[in-house]
């Protein structure tokens, strides 16, 4: 194992500790969690499951990452994948191809996150309050879409993205993984990366120095608007169908908390993706697990609560003082603090 | 006429306009029983805004009172169902917990240095989780002082009926006025809105303000719960989902300026009115379909937050200029 894999996984550690030992409880509770059996030339499996179920919060948790890493929020993720998935189904139900309705789906998508970024960047709305507009009026959209009622479709085309399989691998497995690649490729092997953190610390100072604040902060608003739109497009190919009410309901809370267990701070600057994308997992397979086990998923809220509030105690600024304090002055804190990223 | 009054002025010329309009399509709208029904219909979603205009008049927000509110009508539901004790005991106990409940948010918020936003998120799910654990099923209420507490309304000239939980919301937006205007705590909720920091130096307890104002969020959310057990006469927890997103708009909408520090609570009434006629007038004109609601409360939002950064914007210019001017 070369320095840079053991660097990643030593970053990681408490993220993969707690994915493992979630799937250690449900192996032990639910024996032959980890099976995994080939029919019809595609896997199938608790696993596979895990990974599949969790595209959406995983394709959203890609796009929040970037919108929280400029100190910002996206809360309308949720709305924007029930515009997409009732324009992506309306497209095949009138009669369209399906290409064309894909492609409609993720304009949208993208114009949806253009708008959040330009009430973001340009007349500078707090991004809570920016995105929260179309968080409430999106269902509306969705609905004046499919026109209040579930908009159902019969399309082979369109049902592949939700239920496809390519190399024996389900299609969301293979769109989030990919899109996670290529984003995390963009942002990480060019300066790009870097300039986003840079909004996030000190939006004036990254302005001043040059870096085009604009422009940036649009960007990745579109980006998550993208990802939002792949999300409904799946959401809506799973059930055969547009629900503009339920599609991605609450989904946005998953994605930020999944972005918060990754590791990525909500005070923005340093961000990760592949914790977020193991945050997304590690979400999913609390609910799998509470589903598979026949435990009450009555519990499955509490349990999040809990976890959420143990991870931000470990996170707060207030702790780490006073573990600071604790431990006295030493140099080797700090070097801990510096070398992180 | 001070900037700060502005967006208030703009609320209510907005609404006097908006119920001309529909006034001139049905003049059946000025009747007392469409204001009564009004009130009624909103007094849960009323209660709750009060509570949410402190938190955001302090710089925060709270995302647990949907929850917090479907919670209380549960439990409600469940003890009565399960003891005999009297409803008015099962209320303050209720009010008890959930007030508990919002001082350990504020607890936590202020002592762990932890964004309100995350800090609420958890609250929601905790709350909704304990409302599921309670129970999955809506749980009627058949005890006789519901009965006796619904039947209690003021007969307004015209017809109208001045429900008892309609009352209720009134009486609770007097008081969040007088608390957030003509007491210390109020001044220091308007303090910490405008800067935690100024705050401190002024000499205003952060901590002790953080934890009343969530305690408060909480109480009202309690109490919403109760007027919302009233209302439906049961208890579910799959109830009041996206209710604080209803009661963020309306306070946004009556003027309050989402980074805190400035906005009145007779701005949130009227938000909530505004909100209200939107639905009233979709069930008078019949053709409409309900998510018009959704659609004009977005737009709504757009505009009010449009235009509270136009006021922003004059005034900083304002002070820039009163500056420049004074320098030389």
């Amino acid at each position: 194992m070369n320095a840079e894999t053991l660097g990643a996984v030593r970053r990681f550690l408490p993220q993969i500790v707690a994915l493992f030992a979630i799937l250690a409880i449900n192996t032990a509770v639910f024996p032959g969690f980890l099976d995994i059996t080939v029919q019809n030339d595609r896997f199938y499996g608790s696993l596979i499951d895990i990974l599949n179920r969790g595209a959406p919060v995983a394709l959203l948790a890609i796009g929040m990452t970037l919108v929280i890493a400029t100190k910002g929020i996206d809360l309308s993720v949720g709305a924007v994948m029930a515009i997409c998935g009732a324009v992506a189904a309306s497209g095949v139900a009138g009669g369209g191809s399906v290409a064309m309705a894909v492609t409609t789906a993720l304009v949208v998508g993208v114009a949806c996150g253009a708008w959040n970024g330009m009430l973001v960047a340009m007349l500078g709305i707090q991004p809570i309050v920016a995105t929260l507009i179309l968080m409430v009026a999106g269902r509306g959209i969705a609905q004046l879409i499919t026109e209040g009622v579930i908009l159902t479709f019969n399309n082979e085309g369109l049902a592949f993205f939700g239920s496809g399989s390519i190399f024996a691998l389900p299609v969301p497995v293979l769109l989030w993984i990919g899109m996670g690649v290529l984003v995390a490729f963009v942002v990480r092997r060019t300066a790009l990366g870097l300039l986003i953190e840079a909004i996030g610390v000190n939006r004036r100072a990254a302005t001043l120095s040059g870096v085009n604040s604009h422009v940036l902060l649009i960007t990745v608003y579109m980006i998550s608007g993208l990802c939002a739109a792949i999300a409904g497009v799946i959401a809506a190919a799973d059930i055969r169908g547009a629900d503009a009410n339920n599609a991605g309901l609450w989904l946005e809370l998953d994605a930020i908390l999944a972005v918060v267990i990754g590791g990525t701070s909500l005070l923005g600057g340093r961000f990760t993706l592949l914790g977020s994308l193991i945050g997304a997992m590690i979400i999913q397979s609390i609910n799998t697990g509470i589903l598979s086990s026949g435990f009450p998923p009555e519990f499955n809220l509490i349990i999040k609560a809990v976890i959420i509030l143990l991870i931000l105690v470990i996170q707060s600024p207030a702790l780490r003082t006073f573990v600071v304090f604790w431990r006295g002055p030493k140099e080797e804190v700090f070097d801990k603090e510096q070398s992180a990223p | 006429m001070k900037s700060r009054y502005l967006p208030l002025a703009a609320t209510t010329a907005i609404f006097l306009i908006a119920y001309a309009l529909c006034y001139a399509q049905f003049p059946a709208m000025l009747s007392t029983r469409v204001i009564g029904n009004l009130l009624t219909d909103n007094a849960f979603l009323g209660i709750a805004a009060v509570g949410m205009t402190f938190v955001i008049l302090s710089g925060g927000i709270d995302l647990s009172i949907g929850s917090v509110i479907a919670f209380t009508t549960v439990f409600i539901a469940v003890v009565l169902a399960n003891s005999s004790m009297h409803p008015l005991a099962v209320f303050a106990l209720a009010l008890v917990i959930t007030t508990l409940f919002g001082a350990t948010m504020g607890a936590i918020i202020h002592y762990l240095e932890m964004p309100p936003f995350i800090v609420t998120l958890a609250g929601m799910f905790l709350a909704r989780g304990m409302a599921f654990v309670l129970s999955t099923d809506s749980i009627p209420i058949a005890h006789e002082f519901y009965s006796v507490l619904q039947s209690l309304y003021w007969r307004m000239p015209g017809g109208g009926r001045l429900t008892l939980i309609g009352g209720l919301m009134l009486l609770v937006f007097l008081i969040g006025m007088v608390l957030a205007h003509r007491t210390r705590f109020g001044a220091n909720v308007y303090a910490l809105g405008g800067g935690v920091a100024t705050a401190r130096l002024m000499g205003v307890s952060v901590g002790h303000t953080t934890i009343c104002i969530y305690a408060l969020s909480g109480l009202l959310a309690g109490l919403s719960g109760i007027v919302f057990s009233l209302y439906t006469t049961a208890g579910y927890s799959l109830a009041a989902v996206g209710v604080e997103l209803d009661a963020i708009a309306a306070v946004v909408i009556g003027g309050t300026l989402l980074t805190g520090g400035s906005g009145f609570v007779a701005g949130t009434l009227l938000g909530i009115l505004i909100m209200g006629l939107i639905q009233t007038y979709i069930i008078f004109d019949g053709t409409l379909s309900s998510w018009w609601t959704k659609i004009v409360i977005g737009v709504l939002l757009f505009v009010f937050i449009f235009l509270q950064k136009g006021i922003l914007w004059a005034t900083s210019r304002n002070a820039a200029a009163l500056e420049n001017a004074h320098g030389r």
